[in-house]
């Protein structure tokens, strides 16, 4: 949990991410942060994003991109 | 000869009145219900005394804004064209550029254009204006006096000073332009585009006027769906999209994922693209996935209108090469300029210039500004003949095609977008708590790395910039320091910030 918020944390440094649970529907994720953000995430995880799961949901929160990145480990 | 962009509309609603023109998921503005509403929204400015000045157009990305743009020239005006994702501090700066008269707004901007200070003019709300009686003779009485070096709209973009430039772009200018276009990338009334960029910036004109010209349909994509490869696909799909002139950042965005290995834009045959480099791994995922679409690389300023260069991307590319920006386009001619004004040697580097009517008149109200990049030609001693220095650096390859290599200054392209990095160090001094900043830009990256000095936190001043700046300008990374450092002549010292970032981003 600590690496990916390390990885938001350098894409936007002025958000909370331990509260923010609108980061989609607020807007505070535009689509270029969602591109390096998952290029981010499969370097430091190695894991493989699918494109079924680029969705909204997924990305609302740190914590629920923290499940997905967990899901996809296992 | 054609001399008015209108012309375009009016051929075509005699032709196709019926059809879908500018579509989103809400509505679908046939032509004849564009020119309706774009002839009503003319008279009514014309009837209020509003002539040969600009019109704001404050909406919200949909059809009818395009109405709206098209309404102001027929008024013998030019619009501006703003949107609600603009901050406040923005329009009211542009406000101040432009001291504008009449305002075009909808339901939802309406508020925010009332609580600009600095703007005391007339509020008119779309769906009224629009409505309006038309006075034929009011608008055929305008028509007879305009002439295509006339202005259609301003654009603004990112000025070194802090203050934006409004580039004011002619009918001539327009038409040169959209002709060259639709030849080089073949549109026709078959064309059903998906428009991803805003419609406050150039880049959207290359959907807007062909599909006028032509006949053709433009679908105003949904924002979000640029954050979510499969469902815009899908969204293709759904529309029968086959052409589209999009940043490369939408593109990879898309290939990036692997979403072409599980589906497909079955319809699309025309893929431009420009603004940046195109990562030749993702161009050939796309190239892959569609072997029958034409991909060609686009390259221009503002201040020529549009595009200048093209390239249909035919041969195969080394994995660290860059996709050329071709050639110009017909009735355009580039000039490589050395540092002394002149034609450097075969395979050197110069600075890439336009020769071509495609030129915009200049940036409005600010003469000097003008002066600096739309010169008399170095090469050319006998009569006045003006050129526009673009400030990006270029040389011919061995093949005999346009490379783009670099900027000339401290401008910058991040994910598409132009940005003057002086832009950014003024919005973040001008901040109570801010001594001084600067912002570099990591290319390696892709990271806008803002250095300041002061006492607010980090945090606060990341939010006060949110407030200020186009989200596409927002540092990436921020650096608080004691001081910024300085060279021995009192300037900036931006290598040395340059080694700060390194420093930093090796070791946290």
């Amino acid at each position: 949990m600590e690496q990916l918020i390390a990885i938001l944390t350098e894409i936007h440094d002025d958000v909370d991410y331990q509260s923010c649970t609108t980061l989609v529907d607020d807007g505070v994720l535009d689509s270029f942060d969602i591109v390096t953000l998952i290029s981010e995430i499969s370097d430091t995880f190695d894991v493989t994003i699918p494109p079924s799961a680029i969705v909204p949901e997924n990305f609302n929160s740190a914590a629920a991109l923290w499940t997905l990145i967990q899901e996809l480990e296992e | 000869m054609q001399t008015n962009i209108l012309e375009y509309l009016e051929a075509t609603v005699q032709r196709l009145p019926d059809k879908p023109a500018y579509c989103d998921n809400a509505v679908q503005l046939t032509f004849r219900q564009t020119a309706d509403a774009a002839r009503a929204i003319g008279s009514q400015l014309l009837r209020d005394g509003f002539y040969k000045e600009p019109v704001v157009v404050f909406m919200k990305k949909q059809p009818a804004a395009v109405a709206a743009f098209y309404g102001a020239v027929y008024a013998g005006c030019y619009y501006v064209p703003l949107d609600e994702e603009m901050p406040q501090f923005r329009i009211s700066l542009i406000c101040d550029t432009l001291g504008p008269r009449a305002v075009i707004c909808d339901e939802a901007t309406e508020k925010i254009m009332g609580s600009i200070p600095n703007f005391s003019g007339r509020l008119y709300r779309f769906s009224e204006i629009a409505a309006s009686p038309v006075d034929e003779a009011a608008l055929a009485a305008v028509r007879k006096k305009q002439i295509d070096t006339d202005p259609i709209y301003i654009v603004f973009t990112s000025g070194s000073t802090g203050v934006p430039k409004g580039v004011v772009a002619c009918h001539r200018s327009v038409l040169d332009y959209i002709e060259a276009l639709s030849d080089t990338l073949g549109f026709s009334e078959s064309t059903v585009f998906a428009n991803q960029t805003p419609l406050y910036f150039d880049a959207c004109l290359k959907e807007l006027y062909p599909t006028m010209k032509f006949g053709a349909t433009t679908w105003f994509v949904p924002k979000q769906l640029f954050m979510f490869p499969t469902k815009l696909v899908e969204y293709l799909n759904t529309h029968k999209i086959n052409t589209v002139c999009w940043v490369v950042s939408a593109l990879t965005m898309i290939s990036s994922f692997g979403t072409l290995d599980t589906i497909v834009p079955q319809y699309l045959h025309t893929v431009a693209f420009g603004s940046e480099v195109f990562p030749i791994r993702q161009f050939r995922l796309w190239r892959k996935a569609l072997p029958n679409a034409r991909f060609t690389n686009l390259y221009g300023p503002t201040e020529c209108t549009g595009m200048s260069c093209f390239y249909h991307v035919e041969r195969e590319f080394a994995d660290d090469e860059r996709i050329p920006i071709g050639e110009p386009f017909r009735n355009t001619e580039i000039l490589l300029l050395d540092a002394n004004d002149r034609v450097p040697a075969a395979g050197e580097s110069g600075e890439i210039c336009i020769r071509g009517t495609s030129l915009t008149l200049g940036y409005f109200r600010q003469f000097d500004k003008t002066d600096e990049v739309f010169v008399q030609n170095p090469l050319n001693h006998n009569y006045p003949e003006r050129i526009y220095r673009t400030g990006d650096i270029g040389k011919y390859n061995e093949r005999g095609e346009l490379v783009f290599l670099s900027r000339k200054d401290y401008q910058i392209k991040h994910m598409g977008h132009r940005i003057e990095l002086g832009e950014l160090d003024l919005a973040a001094s001008m901040l109570d708590g801010v001594r001084a900043a600067c912002a570099i830009y990591d290319e390696a990256r892709s990271k806008i790395v803002l250095f300041y000095a002061g006492s607010m936190d980090k945090r606060e001043l990341g939010k006060h910039l949110h407030a200020r700046l186009p989200r596409y300008m927002l540092p990436n990374v921020i650096h608080q320091l004691e001081a910024l450092p300085l060279t021995p002549n009192g300037k900036t010292d931006r290598k040395r910030l340059r080694q700060l970032h390194e420093e930093a981003t090796i070791s946290p």
